[in-house]
């Protein structure tokens, strides 16, 4: 997997985020829509996901099937802080992606020392149990029906999360933070130890690595940043919903990566955005969206065998010898 | 979205329950022969799974899918033919055909690269196969109903009930699960197929085509899964994406049982369908977590599973 090992400096990468996100900030002043602000606000909350795969799969190459228990947990934990406990959405946050943060380290020691198909099924199959218990714990999280009755939003520190101007821009302002960090985690030490994990996990134990708990480490981070994702999308549809915890949302999580392409940090997001632009093209024309989507799947898998990020960086590093890749 | 059928379980624990049953007999035997059922079924699918793997190395995720389509197709049959026996034959055989077209036109492809591709590829063909139902059978529940050979009154042990049908399906399995045995352990098919998943490179080498034996391997997979799809049909009602807890569950089987071992997705499946049947009784609410407690159990104690060699 060709990575581009070029680092520029951390306060470049912040001035970049930040003009990022006034550019996000801006665009539905130029183009005032409600589907494009829909549209970003569900690929702030599916792209952090996207990208908190990619932590596991490409940074780390810890194939997870189940990553959308995260997201699940994310977002039920956020919900239920809101409707039952009455927190305020900071705290909520914060709490949800503490649970969900002890919820991966519980899974994580348990899958992350199995082999790679073990460790992709596994994970799926635990993902699966959280499915069923929202399914069947109905007193609690009302079961197939989702939370209902809305997600209560209080105002915090001025912004009214109601109000969906103001939950856009949050939603821009979390999507850019998350990455940023994201980004920051994968080039620092840390990242480079997943790195050479991936590539090559004894020679890293020769080295004195444990390499186990650099895996767990990053399947917890991975998880916390999921939930990130899924407290946001509660806070779109204000609600939670058992398809959160459905195996299909893993899917589409590896689907986005692939889509988009591993080997460039946005690539996940780029995937996300193509995937739900493919999304609403598709479920406008056609019921049988499974259909659809597993024969672009297949193109992808079996004719491309690359994401559209990784063309895009063949084609600009081809004219350049010299440049390093 | 949820595949498996509406339960009207109550959402509780109780202990109590599950000891009142265990004390009468009759309920025991109730239980236990749906514990057998639920067993037998989740061993044909796990069978499959377990020797795809162990032949393979690979996965296959659609393979409760396989197990969907087999149901479907059995139901058709019998009902265009009104004979269960033909509709049991056709569904294996048709199942078995489509298992080795999808891996000797797709499955074929991804051997080499990553698990991602595997993934993406059986991901893929989940999504289209249950559409692909949702559009030939249509999307709301559907069941093919008691065939009138076993519509006869239940056997009665110790007060216990035991329809007609589950001892057919038990001998099936059973008898399966022999010749299986038998042709893989005995025969010289069997020496060859296990030479092919322990070095491929030096059984090709002596001339023997093992894309060939890797197609028949996934033939005899979804044929095991379309076979047990059609005996479950008279019993499980139908809807596209029931393939999936069921692909789950025989996972769990072959982790308990260890990968690639017949004899251990047997007893797997045993002890999983034992745990739902009386794990119903006693915990409703948490009958999947005692499954997953069991597998996480058995994981931390023997990671390679039951009867599993390779570490």
């Amino acid at each position: 997997m060709p990575e581009r090992t070029r680092r520029r400096s951390l306060a470049f990468e912040c001035a970049l985020a930040l003009a990022a996100f006034a550019l996000l900030a801006l665009l539905p002043v130029v183009y005032p829509s409600k589907a494009l602000v829909d549209f970003v606000i569900r690929l702030a909350a599916l792209g952090i996901f996207a990208s908190s795969l990619n932590i596991l799969i490409g940074y780390g190459g810890m194939v997870s099937f189940g990553h959308g228990m995260f997201f699940a947990s994310g977002a039920y934990a956020f919900g239920l802080l809101m409707q039952k406990a009455g927190t305020s959405i900071p705290a909520a946050i914060a709490l949800a992606v503490l649970f969900s943060a002890a919820l991966a380290g519980l899974v994580g020691a348990i899958c992350v020392r199995l082999k790679e198909i073990y460790f992709a099924f596994l994970t799926l199959a635990f993902q699966m149990l959280l499915h069923s218990l929202i399914i069947s714990w109905v007193p609690l999280t009302g079961g197939d029906q989702g939370l209902m009755g809305g997600i209560p939003r209080p105002p915090f520190l001025g912004i009214d999360m109601a109000d969906q101007s103001h939950l856009y821009v949050f939603a821009c302002a979390t999507l850019v933070i998350c990455l940023l960090a994201m980004r920051h985690l994968m080039e620092s030490p840390f990242g480079y130890t997943l790195r050479m994990i991936r590539d090559n996990a004894p020679r890293a134990q020769f080295l004195g690595i444990r390499v186990w708990r650099m895996r767990l480490a990053a399947f917890v981070l991975a998880g916390a940043f999921a939930s990130i994702g899924g407290i946001l999308m509660s806070l779109f549809v204000s609600g939670a919903y058992p398809e959160f915890a459905y195996w299909t949302m893993s899917g589409e999580g590896i689907f986005m990566l692939m889509l988009g392409g591993m080997s460039a940090f946005l690539g996940p997001l780029v995937g996300t955005a193509l995937l739900l632009f493919l999304n609403d093209v598709v479920t406008r024309f056609t019921e049988y969206y499974g259909l659809t989507l597993g024969v672009v799947i297949l193109l992808f898998a079996l004719v491309f065998r690359r994401g559209v990020t990784d063309f895009v960086l063949e084609a600009v590093q081809r004219p350049g010898p010299g440049k390093r890749t | 979205m949820p595949s498996r059928a509406p339960s009207h379980r109550s959402p509780q624990l109780n202990p109590a329950a599950l000891a009142d049953c265990l004390s009468t007999a009759s309920c025991v035997v109730t239980q236990l022969t749906s514990g057998l059922i639920i067993g037998m079924l989740l061993f044909l699918v796990a069978a499959g799974l377990t020797l795809i793997f162990g032949v393979l190395k690979v996965v296959n995720f659609t393979h409760g899918s396989f197990y969907m389509l087999g149901a479907y197709l059995a139901l058709t049959v019998y009902q265009a033919s009104g004979s269960f026996a033909l509709a049991v034959v056709c569904a294996a055989a048709g199942v078995g055909l489509f298992g080795l077209a999808f891996e000797r036109l797709f499955m074929k492809h991804v051997y080499g690269s990553n698990v991602l591709m595997q993934l993406l590829v059986c991901y893929a063909f989940i999504l289209i196969l249950d559409d692909a139902v949702k559009l030939i059978w249509g999307a709301e529940f559907k069941s093919m109903g008691m065939p009138q050979a076993f519509q006869q009154p239940p056997i009665l042990l110790a007060g216990g009930v035991i329809p007609v049908f589950y001892l057919l399906l038990i001998a099936v399995a059973l008898a399966i699960g022999g010749l299986l045995w038998y042709g893989i352990a005995g025969t010289r098919i069997g020496k060859v197929v296990r030479a092919a998943a322990h070095n491929p490179g030096m059984v090709s080498a002596l001339g023997i085509n093992t894309g060939l034996i890797y197609g028949a391997v996934f033939a005899l997979g979804g044929l095991l899964a379309g076979l047990a799809g059609a005996l479950a049909a008279p019993v499980r009602s139908m809807a596209p994406g029931m393939g999936f807890s069921i692909l789950i569950e025989s996972f769990i089987v072959t982790v308990i049982g260890g990968m690639g071992s017949i004899v251990g997705a047997l007893a797997g499946a045993l002890m999983i369908g034992l745990i739902r049947a009386f794990g119903s009784i006693g915990f409703p609410l948490f009958t999947d977590g005692l499954m997953f407690l069991f597998m996480v159990a058995i994981l931390v104690w023997k990671p390679t599973g039951l009867f599993g060699r390779d570490a």
